[in-house]
């Protein structure tokens, strides 16, 4: 049978040592640069000045439901987009990815102009945790007016 | 039956020839109904359409990225302090397979996002960990290599093992710890699982089926491994003059 003797003991004790040393110093680093680890903004935090201006950041959130205009002679789009608290315009040139809808979370690159609108110049749609089969997705819809509505 | 007796080399090599041969017959017919579940029987998303499907494959094998690198460790420790032969094998013998799981886990991700998210690739937290994941895999592999001493060799490898066992967390939570282009855990949280049950399934299945060619392929493997290291033992001699 496994018996623990003091050399074990030793050994274990080494690399116990060792283990701690080196998480609570990568938890440290982490903790230290949880600020620039930031992925993307969220309208919330643009409101509050967190992300910079004329810098190339990420925002995301949810497209706001009927805020969608799409320009006649062009790839121009403008929306909203939302984190349930607080809102920001968002402008972009391009083709959209194919899940990107009203109501779904889009994650965009680009840069916030002066007056708090949102120069997108790449948009990519956020995938939620949910599955379900069509039809448990419209019966959600009758009971609840719609899926994603602020 | 003993520890020490399953622990022993021979015992190992003997007892699981056949064992293994059917085990890998085993799991190729499980896998083949699971992949019939996923892809014919389950139903369509509601949202993606079909392209969700390929997550039968995705995260079991991100699942076993991270539950091969827990076992890796885990018999790395038990290999340290104690010396035991079986599980310095079984330790580096983890590596492969982990990092097969790993690459699975990543090519199915940016074949999924692709048509999902609009991009192949992103540098957020939960990509990025899964990446050093596959790291610390072939590190894990490059290091046991560069040795000639193999018994040497693991002390370091299952020292860097214990080590890189930081970075498990940091994916599983990556997604709740900070904002992420990845989606939150749909299955592994406390609440209710977000997919339907007819969804549900098939997924734990798969996982299911994932856990049995983990099973398998690191029996053989493991053969494989102890044929390396005792070929020119009395007893392995023995073997194949049999």
């Amino acid at each position: 049978m496994i018996k623990i003797t003091s050399r074990n003991k030793k050994t274990i004790a080494k690399v116990l040592v060792f283990f701690f040393a080196i998480s609570s110093f990568s938890s440290l680093l982490i903790y230290a640069f949880s600020k620039n680890m930031v992925y993307f903004y969220t309208p919330t935090q643009v409101s509050k000045k967190e992300a910079p201006l004329n810098s190339h950041i990420r925002v995301g959130g949810m497209v706001k439901v009927n805020s969608f205009i799409k320009s006649k002679d062009s790839l121009k789009v403008y929306f909203k987009i939302h984190d349930l608290d607080q809102e920001m315009n968002v402008t972009y040139e391009g083709i959209l990815p194919d899940l990107f809808a009203e109501g779904q979370g889009v994650v965009m690159s680009g840069k916030l102009s002066k007056d708090g609108t949102f120069v997108a110049s790449e948009v990519l749609a956020k995938h939620d945790e949910n599955y379900m089969p069509p039809e448990v997705a419209d019966m959600m819809k009758e009971k609840n007016g719609a899926l994603y509505k602020k | 039956m003993n520890i020490s007796k399953i622990a022993n080399l021979k015992f190992f090599y003997t007892k699981t020839r056949k064992i293994s041969s059917f085990l890998s017959a085993f799991t190729l017919i499980l896998f083949c109904i699971g992949i019939y579940w996923g892809l014919f029987i389950a139903p369509t998303d509601y949202l993606q359409g079909n392209s969700y499907r390929i997550m039968y494959v995705h995260v079991p094998a991100a699942w076993l990225s991270m539950q091969t690198y827990m076992i890796m460790a885990a018999t790395g420790f038990i290999a340290l302090v104690w010396k035991i032969k079986i599980m310095e094998i079984a330790s580096i013998q983890c590596a492969p397979i982990g990092a097969f799981f790993t690459i699975i886990a990543l090519v199915t991700g940016m074949v999924w996002g692709k048509p999902t998210w609009g991009t192949y690739w992103v540098w957020d937290a939960r990509l990025t960990s899964e990446l050093i994941l596959l790291f610390l895999y072939i590190g894990i592999m490059v290091l046991y290599s560069a040795y000639s001493d193999k018994r040497q060799a693991i002390k370091i490898t299952s020292l860097l093992a214990i080590i890189g066992l930081i970075n498990i967390p940091i994916i599983h939570y990556s997604v709740e710890w900070w904002n992420t282009l990845h989606q939150g855990p749909t299955v592994t949280k406390f609440e209710k699982p977000s997919a339907h049950i007819t969804m549900l399934l098939p997924l734990l299945y798969m996982f299911f089926v994932f856990n049995m060619y983990f099973l398998s392929i690191l029996i053989k493997r493991m053969r494989f491994g102890i044929y390396m290291r005792e070929k020119n033992n009395k007893w392995m001699e023995e073997l194949k003059n049999d």
